[in-house]
Parts: structure tokens; C-alpha cells; sequence
């Protein structure tokens, strides 16, 4: 439960006087602070490689903040509890992206990617602006479940039909422009899960037999979502989406123990976790070479093929050291291909070193802390699991592209949230937000009830 | 339910701290390794960020830097590459670096320390100073005349200034353009197979890299040997030498290319080149004098730089009688580099002194100030005063009377020495035509440059090879373009 709604709960009275109040200033001031971050890197990338400000510089600094403004009116006009946080991060993680990727544009003159990665952040804020004003409850969504389900199925299934890009096939290509629909289905499938088991919590923790001093739910309960789950899993393995599938098996194994409080659940979430990946790992040649390059990241240069993108990763990430080398300064475009998208971290490792790469896991450890803290204060079940959900859903993806660029578990490709190229990701991390923005303000007028309106 | 939310948010905290930890890990504890790894490719990037600093010939760079917009952004240009590739050698980025560009590296790629304004100034600003010049000794003008008299032909030439011990000219023919090797592109690939497919080894720099066998212009040290050892006392008094010589010990017959050297002067020996006074000569010296004069004159020392390493010359010294009498007309284990040779003769031309030869007169900042200027190098003296008059005037006899007609300057005092080095299975091989020599202008008190030349692969029959037909004319040539005023 949040400390602010606490004490605004039980100190004061229900007076009238008593109003809770938003801290919209708090969230303008960092959202200033976050504009102007993104313009400060912005520039430096321009001063270390040419001496100048970039001429762009006006234009990106009014464009992000028009954008950031917008979207803090839409909150203020509709959203006037919620937490300040959520969005001066997304929009500051947003920001240092495209400097990230505009810096990475100057070694790569034929591939520009900024520009479009511009574009899709309007996109994204402007679902943010859509679903802050809306969604005016998020339980509405609750009645959508089913629907959400249907959509996420048929979004993780279309790419099917289209070719495989570099190994995956989990785009689709339309008008010029690459989307890829496993990431909007992961908010649906957030939504999904979160109203069944909201709905069917008792039936799963107390129904059905027990086996082994474990009390099982009836398949009639537990059938369904399994059944999404393994449909939803097994397309990833098909399309070779393992990042996305790991995140998905994750956040299914986060909301049952959340949901039914039973330990056991994680027990057989990881037994089959473990079944599945030694599966996986011995029968699937592309995973089998993942892992055998994350236990031995400079075999490659042993045998004199030169050094493949892990070690090139490690090696911009050793550079930037403590301190880093400086925003423009690094050479972390020697990774080559998906250095602008799967390793961008790479990048920000390379030049803002390990004091930048800290503040930026923290950013992300901080977005996902006002997650579950709105769902810790929510009272309704449906919302508590919703937040833990799309929180849960950061931190495991941060942690699997982060985790696999530097060498902590094997690599699956996947954007790191905000940061990477990608219209997709970009669009659903500000879905995502934006959810947790409505949750939070839903969090606090549960907590004053009556409060507004 | 909100304790299992706090297990799940512990959980996440703790995904946060495993993804820091190792953050630190790989950035920390494991960063040097990872940057020391060779196939990390950012400390080349570091260095060719920058343009190399020049080699520099009479003032006026021999090299330049091209900007290829490329990771390894600067590239090595070379002036006149073939001309002078036996001085700078290549600075490849695929390939690394020789010669000059390779023991001057630090001062051209701007990593040596002292370049820096302050001492830790480049570790503390995480920069790197821009590249400094290397300023050669080398007379281009000599160079070219070395190069244009060796063109076509398989050999290499080298002068140094006898007071000084400054190389004037190093040529290596044949040559090749040390440019196409700069990069690490398609280019450099083709050109470094086909330098290293080409059976007439155009990398290798003959002047200081390959010994040959001096032949006669070994007898220069032979008779400095012997009249500092008093084995001889008076240039025109006869040697009591048999003609053939019956080499000590054997039933090998030792005879000579020219006439009339049964019991000849030292003076008419030294002219005529007879092997069989020389060869009595050394073994009547003996073989601890022998050697202690070959040593002075910088024989048997393995590392010797200038400031590359020169292959070291030798006079083998476990030797019995016949083979000491072989080596001392500069056959059997008898080996000597062009500059080696050189060194001979600046030694007869300077007074008996022998000077260390060097390449670099000084290294300086890119902008100008002196790092490190050539200072004054060791002294030895190969033999008396009295026998280096002696010398001169036996070598001037050669070119005045004898076989180095061709080498004589009007207007100036010349000495030299020919040679004609058998080498290959049975003396099969085109004999290597060797010319020593020095040059004095009459208006000046000092010998201003000694010349050594060798050339491998003599045209002509084989009884017309010898050093003074087709070697002399380019000493000549070198040996004019030094004196030439102005």
C-alpha cells in the first residue's frame, strides 16, 4: 500500500477538507527533468562527435516534451491520483532511447532508425493519451477478457503466415513497416490471466483433489488458462520467440502463486521450466547454439571465426567500465546487426558505463516497484493481479535482454523496454504505463472512497 | 494475497540485484581481460583514429595518412615507397609494422608517453597524443642515386658518413610500394600474398637484414688485421707468398683470379686481390688477432640496431688454419651485411674510428619540439691511426691502378676495394659482385661518405663478374651525389 495513501487514509478524518490530492506538480517537475535529460544526451552526442549541437536538437527537445506534456494534461485531467512516477520514467527512458539510437544512426548512415523510432513513440503516447482518457476504470477490462484472449491468440499466430526475419518469425510486415503482434499480445494475455484467475482464485486454491499433500484444482478451472498458456508457448517455439515465451511462462507462474498463494505452483512452474528448457536446449539446434555461446562466449575467437555479438557485447560493456566513455565516444556498433534493437544496452554499457547502465536498471526497478505497490493498494482482486502482472511483465523482460546481453543467461533476442528500436515494444511498454498509471489512480480513490466524483 | 505480492516483489528485487552484480562483474572485475582480448578490435580503432606522424627525409615526409572514413580510420600513404621502403619499411593494419615504422611506432602513433604535455597527461585526459615525426639521417639524393644505379638488377647499397656514423643511403632492390599493404581491406590481402609468393623476396631489406659473403672486400680487415699486428711492416716489401697457396693442412690448392701474386707487396696483393697473400697473411696473423679486429670493425655482434636490427655479420673463430685462411679473404663462415661492410670502409676513411651507424637524427611532437635527438654514439677503434694511412692508401691504390678504376671521382680522393664472393653448392652460383669504398673531395679535409655495394645477380659471363665492373659505378654514383655541392 502506497505510504502517501496510508497516511492520507487512516491519519485524517473522512472530512470533506480531506480531499486526496495528486502530485501532478511532482510528475511535471520530473517530466521537465526528464525532457531535459534526453536533451542534454541529445547534445552531448553532438558535441563529442562534432563539436556542435545538433541542429535537431530544438526539434527533439520541443517534440519530446510536447508529447510528455500532452500526456501529463491527459493524466492530470483524468488520472488526477495517480502515482507521478510511471510516467517521467517512460518518458525518460523513452528519450535516452532515441538518443541512444540517433547515436548509433552516425555509424550506420545507410540505416537510419531514430526518425521512425520517433514516430512510433508518438504512436505510443498517444495509446498512453487514449487509454488514460478511456479507461476510465481499469475493471472494465475485466468484462474483455475473453475478448483479449481471442486477439492475443490471433496476434501470436498471424506472423506465422509471414517469413521469418533473421531466424524468428514473429513479424509482420505492412506498409513499409515491421510489426511485431507478440508484443501487444503480452498486455492482452496480462489482462486475460489477471481476470481468470481473479475470478476462478477459490476454485484453483480449494477445489479438486488432493496428490501428495497438494491440493490440486479441478482441470475444469486449472484447463482453460493452461491450455492458453501452452497454445501461447507453444506458437513462440514455433515462431523461435524464446524470450518471449520465457516471459510468458514467467508471468503465468508469478500470477497463479500471486493469485492462489500456493508455493507448490512455483515448484512445478520451474520442474516444468527445467523439463522444457533441457528439452529444448538438447532438440532445438538454434536454442542448443545459444546456450553453448552463452557458456562459452569467446569459443568463436578460439577458433578463429572471429568474435560473435555476445563477446562483442561483453567487450563494448568492459570498455565503458565504471564511468563509461562518453555518450558519441563508444565502438559498440562493432556488435553489428541488432545493435540498435536486442543490444542497445550494449550501447549505454559502452558509454554511460556501469554508473549510467545502474541508473538505468534502477529506472527500470523503480517503474516496476510503483507497479506492485499499486497492486499491494488496489482492492479488488482483478486489479491487484493486473499490476503485479504488467510489473512483473518489465522486470522479467528487463532481466531476460539484460541478463542475455551481458552474459548472465543465454541470450533470447528481445527489446529492452523503451530503450530498443522497435515500434512495437515502444507502443505496448506506453500500453503498459499507461495501465499503471490508471492502476495507481485507481489505487488511491479505493483508498479514499468518494474522494472524487 | 499481499504477501505473496511482497514474495513476487521480492523476486523481482531480486532478478534487479543479479542484473547489477553482474553489470559490475563484466564491467569491473572482468574488464581488462575482455579488453585485452586480441579480437577486441577498440584498441586498433583507438590507435588509427588519428593520423600517423611522418618519416621524414631532408626535412620533407617520405609518408603520409590517408583518411578512409573506415573503423581504422587512418591509413598509411607512402612518397617514393619503393625509394625509401628499405628505411620505413610498412605500417599495415592487417599486418603491423617494420622497420622504422615498426621500432618508431610508439613516437608515430602518438602512444609514446614522452609526447605528452605533462607525464599520466594522456591517462588522465583519456586521450592520445597526435603522432610525432621521425627525422632520418638518409641523403635522398644518395638514396636515389643508390636506387637508379641498382635498378634492374638484384643487390643493395649502403652509405654511411665515416665521422658520424649517419646512414646516408639504404636500398634494397628489388624493391616494393609499401602503400597497397596500409589497409586491411582486398588490397592489402593481394599485395601481401604476392610480396610473399614473389621468389625474389622484395621485403627483404638486403642492406641490413642479409648477410652475403664478403669475398675480397674482406681483405680490407685482413690487412688492417696484419699490419696492426705487425705481420706486415712495409706495404712494398714482399710477402714471401707461394703462389698457388697449399691451404694448411690439406692438399687444397689456393689460386687466384689474377696474375703475377707469387711474393707480391701488401701494396700489389691488396691491388691484384690475390687470395693467396691474404690468405697467408690471416693465418700468419692468427686467428685470436683476426678476430679481435673483425669484432672492432662490428663483426660477431647479434644486436646491433640502427635502430632496427641488423643481421650481425660474423667471423667464425673456431676455426683451423685452412679455414681461418678461407676466412680471411671472406669465404667459408665469412658473412657480412652491405651496412656491415659500409662500416669497413668509413673505419679506413675516418682514421681507424669506428661509428655506431645510425638511421634516426631525431624524433620530434607533432608540432615541432625535439623528443629525442640522436646522441652521441660509442666510439671503437678498429686499428691504429698509422694503419688506417696505410689503408687509405692501399684502397685508393685499387681505384687509382687497380680493379676500381670505375669508382674515380675528378676532383676527388677515392678509395675502394672490389670483391667477387663465390657462394652456392661447389661455387655454382652467379658470384655476388661486391664494391667497398670512400670518397673524399680535395678541397676537404674529411672523407664525407663510405659506400657499400652488392649486387647478386651480375650480368655478364662469369669471368667478367667483379665488383669493379658493375658494382664500383654505383658506389660512384653514391659516393657523387654526397659530394656534389649544394
Amino acid at each position: 500500500m502506497s505510504k502517501a495513501g496510508t497516511t492520507l487514509a487512516t491519519a485524517d478524518p473522512p472530512a470533506p477538507a480531506a480531499r486526496p490530492t495528486g502530485r501532478r506538480g511532482v510528475e511535471l517537475a520530473l517530466i521537465v527533468l526528464a525532457v531535459g535529460l534526453s536533451v542534454y544526451g541529445y547534445c552531448a552526442v553532438g558535441f563529442a562527435r562534432n563539436g556542435t549541437v545538433p541542429p535537431g536538437a530544438a526539434g527533439y527537445g520541443a517534440g519530446l516534451g510536447v508529447l510528455a506534456l500532452l500526456a501529463h494534461l491527459a493524466v492530470r485531467w483524468r488520472a488526477p491520483l495517480a502515482d507521478p512516477l510511471p510516467l517521467p520514467i517512460g518518458v525518460l527512458l523513452n528519450g535516452l532511447g532515441l538518443v541512444l539510437i540517433y547515436r548509433l544512426d552516425l555509424e550506420t548512415p545507410g540505416d537510419r532508425a531514430a526518425p521512425a523510432q520517433l514516430i512510433w513513440s508518438t504512436l505510443g503516447v498517444a495509446l498512453f493519451i487514449a487509454v488514460i482518457l478511456v479507461l476510465r476504470d481499469h475493471r472494465t477490462l475485466q468484462r474483455y477478457a475473453y475478448l483479449c484472449v481471442t486477439a492475443a491468440l490471433v496476434l501470436l499466430t498471424v506472423p506465422i503466415l509471414f517469413p521469418a526475419v533473421n531466424g524468428a518469425r514473429i513479424w509482420i510486415r505492412v506498409a513499409g513497416f515491421s510489426i511485431q503482434p507478440g508484443e501487444f499480445a503480452k498486455v492482452l494475455l496480462a489482462v486475460f490471466f489477471a481476470a481468470y484467475l481473479a475470478a476462478n482464485r477459490s476454485a484453483l486454491t480449494y477445489a479438486g483433489r488432493r496428490v501428495w499433500g497438494m491440493q490440486l484444482p479441478t482441470g475444469r478451472v486449472l484447463g482453460p488458462i493452461l491450455a492458453v498458456w501452452l497454445v501461447s508457448v507453444g506458437v513462440l517455439v514455433l515462431e523461435r520467440d524464446l524470450g518471449t515465451s520465457l516471459l510468458f511462462f514467467g508471468l503465468f507462474v508469478v500470477l497463479l502463486y500471486v493469485a492462489t498463494g500456493r508455493t507448490g505452483w512455483i515448484a512445478v512452474g520451474l520442474l516444468l521450466a527445467s523439463l522444457g528448457a533441457v528439452a529444448v536446449g538438447r532438440l532445438e539446434p538454434h536454442v542448443h547454439h545459444r546456450i553453448e555461446t552463452w557458456l562459452h562466449p569467446f569459443a568463436s575467437i578460439e577458433a578463429g571465426e572471429g568474435p560473435n555479438q555476445i563477446a562483442q557485447s561483453l567487450f563494448a560493456f568492459a570498455e565503458g567500465g565504471i564511468l563509461g566513455s562518453g555518450l558519441g565516444l563508444g565502438h559498440s556498433v562493432l556488435i553489428g546487426f541488432a545493435v540498435k534493437s536486442d543490444f542497445i544496452l550494449a550501447t549505454a554499457g559502452e558509454e554511460l558505463g556501469l554508473a549510467g547502465l545502474s541508473a538505468i536498471f534502477l529506472l527500470y526497478g523503480l517503474l516496476v516497484e510503483r507497479g506492485y505497490r499499486a497492486g499491494l493498494a488496489l482492492r479488488d482482486p482483478f486489479g491487484r493481479l493486473l499490476a503485479v502482472g504488467l510489473a512483473s511483465l518489465v522486470a522479467l523482460q528487463v532481466f531476460v535482454i539484460a541478463g542475455g546481453v551481458t552474459g548472465l543467461i543465454p541470450l533470447t533476442g528481445m527489446a529492452m523496454p523503451f530503450l530498443a528500436q522497435g515500434g512495437s515494444s515502444v507502443v505496448t511498454n506506453w500500453a503498459i504505463v499507461a495501465l499503471l498509471v490508471r492502476l495507481g489512480d485507481s489505487a488511491r480513490r479505493q483508498a479514499a472512497p468518494g474522494a472524487l466524483r | 494475497m499481499t504477501r505473496h505480492i511482497r514474495h513476487a516483489a521480492l523476486f523481482c528485487a531480486l532478478l534487479l540485484v543479479a542484473l547489477l552484480v553482474n553489470a559490475a562483474r563484466v564491467q569491473v572485475l572482468h574488464a581488462e581481460d575482455y579488453e585485452a582480448n586480441p579480437a577486441n578490435r577498440r584498441a586498433a580503432i583507438v590507435r588509427y583514429q588519428q593520423p600517423r606522424g611522418d618519416i621524414l627525409v631532408d626535412g620533407r615526409p617520405v609518408t603520409g595518412s590517408r583518411d578512409t572514413g573506415e573503423h581504422l580510420r587512418y591509413e598509411r600513404t607512402y612518397r617514393d615507397g619503393p625509394l625509401y621502403a628499405p628505411v620505413t619499411g610498412f605500417a599495415s593494419q592487417e599486418y603491423g609494422t617494420t622497420l622504422l615504422e615498426s621500432t618508431e611506432d610508439a613516437v608515430l602513433s602518438g602512444a609514446a608517453p614522452m609526447l605528452a604535455p605533462l607525464p599520466l597527461w594522456n591517462e588522465f585526459t583519456r586521450s592520445r597524443s597526435a603522432g610525432g615525426d621521425v627525422l632520418t639521417t638518409i641523403d635522398p639524393r644518395a638514396q636515389q642515386a643508390a636506387y637508379e644505379g641498382l635498378r634492374g638488377r638484384k643487390g643493395a647499397v649502403a652509405a654511411v658518413e665515416p665521422s658520424t656514423g649517419r646512414i646516408l643511403a639504404l636500398v634494397s632492390m628489388p624493391s616494393y610500394d609499401p602503400e597497397p599493404l596500409s589497409g586491411n581491406g582486398r588490397t592489402a590481402r593481394e599485395a601481401w600474398a604476392r610480396l610473399n609468393a614473389d621468389p625474389d623476396r622484395p621485403m627483404l631489406n638486403r642492406a641490413v637484414q642479409r648477410t652475403y659473403p664478403p669475398g675480397s672486400t674482406f681483405k680490407v680487415v685482413t690487412a688492417a688485421a696484419a699490419l696492426d699486428a705487425g705481420t706486415v711492416k712495409d706495404l712494398d716489401e714482399p710477402t714471401r707468398s707461394p703462389d698457388p697457396y697449399l691451404l694448411p693442412g690439406t692438399t687444397t690448392r689456393l689460386v687466384n683470379g689474377a696474375g703475377d701474386c707469387e711474393d707480391a707487396t701488401l701494396r700489389d696483393a691488396f691491388v691484384r686481390s690475390c687470395n693467396t697473400v691474404f690468405a697467408q697473411l690471416g693465418v700468419a696473423t692468427g686467428v685470436a688477432r683476426m678476430r679481435e679486429t673483425a669484432e672492432s670493425f662490428g663483426f660477431n655482434d647479434p644486436d646491433r640496431r640502427v635502430p632496427f636490427r641488423v643481421a650481425p655479420s660474423t667471423f667464425d673463430t673456431t676455426v683451423d688454419a685452412a679455414q681461418l685462411a678461407l676466412s680471411s679473404i671472406g669465404q667459408y663462415n665469412t658473412r657480412a651485411t652491405p651496412l656491415q661492410m659500409a662500416t669497413v670502409a668509413a673505419a679506413v676513411a675516418s682514421g681507424g674510428q669506428v661509428r655506431e651507424p645510425y638511421l634516426v637524427e631525431r624524433t620530434t611532437r607533432a608540432g615541432g619540439g625535439t623528443v629525442s635527438a640522436a646522441g652521441s654514439r660509442p666510439v671503437r677503434r678498429a686499428m691504429h691511426p698509422a694503419t688506417a694511412m696505410r689503408m687509405r692508401e692501399l684502397m685508393r691504390g685499387v681505384v687509382e691502378d687497380g680493379t676500381g678504376g670505375k669508382a674515380a671521382i675528378p676532383g676527388a680522393v677515392v678509395g675502394g676495394k672490389t670483391g667477387t664472393a663465390q657462394h652456392g653448392l661447389g661455387n655454382s652460383g652467379t658470384p655476388y659482385a661486391w664494391f667497398i669504398s670512400w670518397a673524399q673531395r680535395e678541397d676537404e679535409m674529411e672523407p664525407k661518405v663510405a659506400v657499400a655495394v652488392v649486387v647478386e645477380d651480375a650480368e655478364g659471363s662469369r669471368g667478367e663478374i667483379s665488383g669493379g665492373g658493375t658494382a664500383a659505378p654505383v658506389a660512384r654514383a653514391v659516393m657523387e651525389a654526397v659530394l656534389r655541392p649544394g
